[in-house]
């Protein structure tokens, strides 16, 4: 493994480039990181991504791997120490429906809360939103993190969302820590695992990113 | 096999279960199915089975719910590993899985469209849906199979959608086959499977589905 050549194409304020940067630091595996431009996209991104044209791309000895979720099983599959699937076939097909839960549900919902008109809309995708953390809280239980005693697929899948939180508090208006505790005290417990907090941006450029931006992004639709 | 006990929770017309169906005979696994009445009245055990989406396929191994085809598929692959549907290395995998991400976040939808939209529209449905076509025709390449010489993942994931497309191609005034000649191909290729001819509903009959959906719709 000593010769591998990994280089990851991301973009700073994406939650799913940030899964697969969790990925590599919780297996150790260094790596190239290019920071990508979401308007002006590189011939390198759109060599390697050429139907999605899309961010994050892993590139692996000059092989490119897309979607996150995609590329975090492979970045599994080929380094095998810190497993982030759990090895009964079962359990690996639970933790495949949660983190997929998570792409349908979660991964939407910024632009639903936050880009959509004001009012009975935003307070529907509020409700949505908390309604679906909450199940998340019921599938952690008692465990320190979706993946047990160790950080795992779930958390890797999930956790990235937590530095757009104090975004999507502040723009519309509501505290996800008085409604989810326990999903918050999840989210801070990962925040203190080395591979979590050099991985997620901060909220506070987050909540920045997002007012620059989202004139831009309302016009063209551009999610991140 | 006797003591594995399979029930799959299934809708005659659904892509989705088909997936589940042709990946249990492609393994030779016995199973129990059930039809549910989606429109009538979900049972009990769908409910209970599948609380958060309420959706079919659900696959029941030993009383053991299991959701969303594509990640049923993959748990059928790996309990019961021969003949592999995936490919053996990493790498592979991931591109079959990329594949399969793509036809789910795609096809179905861009079929459907074309018999979705209302007059005019269509033109703009079927452009899409034959551009969506072409980036899979473009990825099966010269291989007899998405999985390259053996019917795999990908392809599981992929035939059952084709049954639906009679109706894009009656809707849209257009044939897969003059478009996406090697596609076609692939899917008269699928279809001579055994486990694929025997679970494929008859186009005509997802036809007349169609019809009758459009119609509680209310799509002119």
């Amino acid at each position: 493994m000593d010769n591998d050549q990994v280089t990851l194409l991301g973009f700073w304020a994406s939650p799913v480039a940030m899964r697969v940067r969790i990925a590599l630091a919780e297996k150790g595996v260094r790596f190239e990181y290019k920071e990508q431009s979401m308007r002006n996209k590189s011939a390198l991104l759109l060599e390697m991504n050429p139907v999605h044209k899309k961010i994050p791309v892993l590139i692996h000895n000059g092989k490119p791997i897309c979607e996150s979720l995609v590329i975090v099983q492979y970045i599994d599959e080929m380094w095998n120490q810190s497993p982030l699937l759990p090895s009964d076939p079962y359990e690996r097909a639970r933790s495949m429906f949660w983190a997929d839960f998570v792409d349908q549900k979660i991964y939407d919902m910024k632009r639903k809360m936050m880009w959509t008109a004001r009012g009975e809309e935003q307070e529907a995708a509020k409700k949505d939103f908390i309604d679906c953390l909450k199940l998340l809280e019921v599938e952690l239980g008692a465990k320190p993190y979706f993946g047990g005693e160790t950080l795992g697929y779930v958390d890797v899948a999930l956790v990235p969302f937590y530095c757009w939180f104090h975004a999507y508090e502040t723009i519309a208006n509501f505290s996800i820590e008085a409604k989810c505790p326990k999903l918050i005290g999840w989210c801070k417990r990962c925040m203190q695992k080395e591979s979590v907090s050099k991985s997620l941006a901060g909220p506070h450029k987050m909540y920045n990113y997002e007012e620059d931006t989202s004139a831009f992004r309302a016009s063209t639709m551009l999610l991140v | 096999m006797s003591n594995e006990d399979l029930l799959l929770l299934d809708f005659w017309v659904s892509p989705f279960c088909m997936r589940v169906k042709i990946a249990l005979a492609e393994k030779g696994l016995s199973y129990e199915s059930k039809e549910e009445d989606l429109f009538g009245g979900k049972s009990e055990l769908l409910l209970k089975s599948n609380p958060i989406y309420q959706k079919v396929p659900v696959l029941l191994h030993n009383g053991k719910p299991l959701n969303e085809s594509a990640i049923i598929v993959g748990y059928i692959d790996e309990k019961w590993p021969s003949p592999p549907l995936l490919p053996a290395c990493a790498y592979g995998r991931s591109q079959a899985r990329f594949w399969a991400d793509y036809i789910d976040k795609k096809l179905f939808d861009a079929a459907c469209t074309v018999w979705r939209s209302p007059g005019e529209a269509v033109e703009v449905a079927k452009k899409d849906f034959i551009e969506v076509l072409k980036v899979l025709e473009e990825a099966l390449g010269e291989n007899n199979f998405f999985g390259g010489e053996t019917f795999g993942f990908v392809d599981i994931v992929a035939i059952p959608m084709a049954f639906w497309f009679y109706a894009s191609e009656k809707f849209g005034n257009f044939t897969v086959e003059e478009e996406c000649p090697k596609l076609s191909a692939w899917i008269k290729r699928s279809m001579q499977r055994e486990s694929v001819a025997k679970v494929l509903p008859d186009p005509e009959k997802v036809y007349d589905f169609v019809i009758m959906f459009r119609k509680m719709q209310g799509i002119e």
